[in-house]
């Protein structure tokens, strides 16, 4: 009974994590700008690893896999959104404009935050 | 159960795929590292997942190095492509 029921959840998990990392990469090539080609890359790039080895996580139980998955799990929420945030942060350094809603590229000066 | 697990790796799949097109099409060198930094993600997610599909667990101490890798590599080439040397220790000056 119990087991079933883990079963269901971890495979729902599994397969919604698939689904949205197909999403992440539709929205990385379709989208026009390093800017939001990164928003898409980097923020499904948190949600499915959290979904797939959390999935995983269930399917295995205790057991000593499940600690070395949560590891997994714990580096890559760490490193996702830094390496996005630097990635980011260089592209805005090396003085790519962001496009904007009506497809120019903005001018004038850059932002001063960064 | 192994046939959920079948579908989640071809999914995966897709997204390297995907990734990495836009890695090798990107116009900027910062959408290649967008496509490179997605795809070594979902190379850990894909290595976690072939350990279980296959039942080979020592798989996933593999995954656990990529995932240190895949980070270190990102931020080395971020610092490659603004200071144009691992070495150096300030920001360039402007050309």
């Amino acid at each position: 009974m119990i087991e079933t029921l883990i079963g269901i959840i971890s495979a729902a998990m599994l397969l919604t994590g698939g689904a949205f990392a197909v999403i992440g990469g539709i929205g990385v090539v379709r989208f026009p700008d390093v800017y939001t080609r990164l928003h898409a890359g980097g923020v499904t790039d948190t949600i499915a690893p959290l979904l797939i080895v959390g999935g995983l996580v269930l399917l295995s139980g205790w057991h000593l896999l499940s600690f070395k998955l949560l590891l997994i799990l714990l580096f890559l929420l760490f490193t996702t959104p830094t390496a996005s945030h630097a990635t980011a942060r260089a592209a805005m350094a090396a003085g790519i404009k962001p496009v904007t809603k009506d497809g120019h590229r903005r001018s004038g000066a850059p932002s001063s935050n960064t | 159960m192994a046939s959920v697990l079948l579908a989640t790796i071809l999914a995966i799949f897709t997204t390297m795929a995907l990734a990495l097109w836009r890695a090798i099409r990107g116009p900027s060198v910062f959408d290649t590292i967008v496509g490179v930094n997605v795809f070594g993600t979902k190379t850990v997610l894909l290595i976690a997942l072939i350990a279980y599909f296959s039942g080979n667990n020592d798989l996933v101490d593999v995954a656990l190095v990529y995932a240190l890798i895949n980070f270190l590599a990102v931020i080395a080439v971020l610092k490659l492509v603004r200071q144009r040397d691992l070495a150096a220790s300030r920001e360039p000056a402007d050309d």
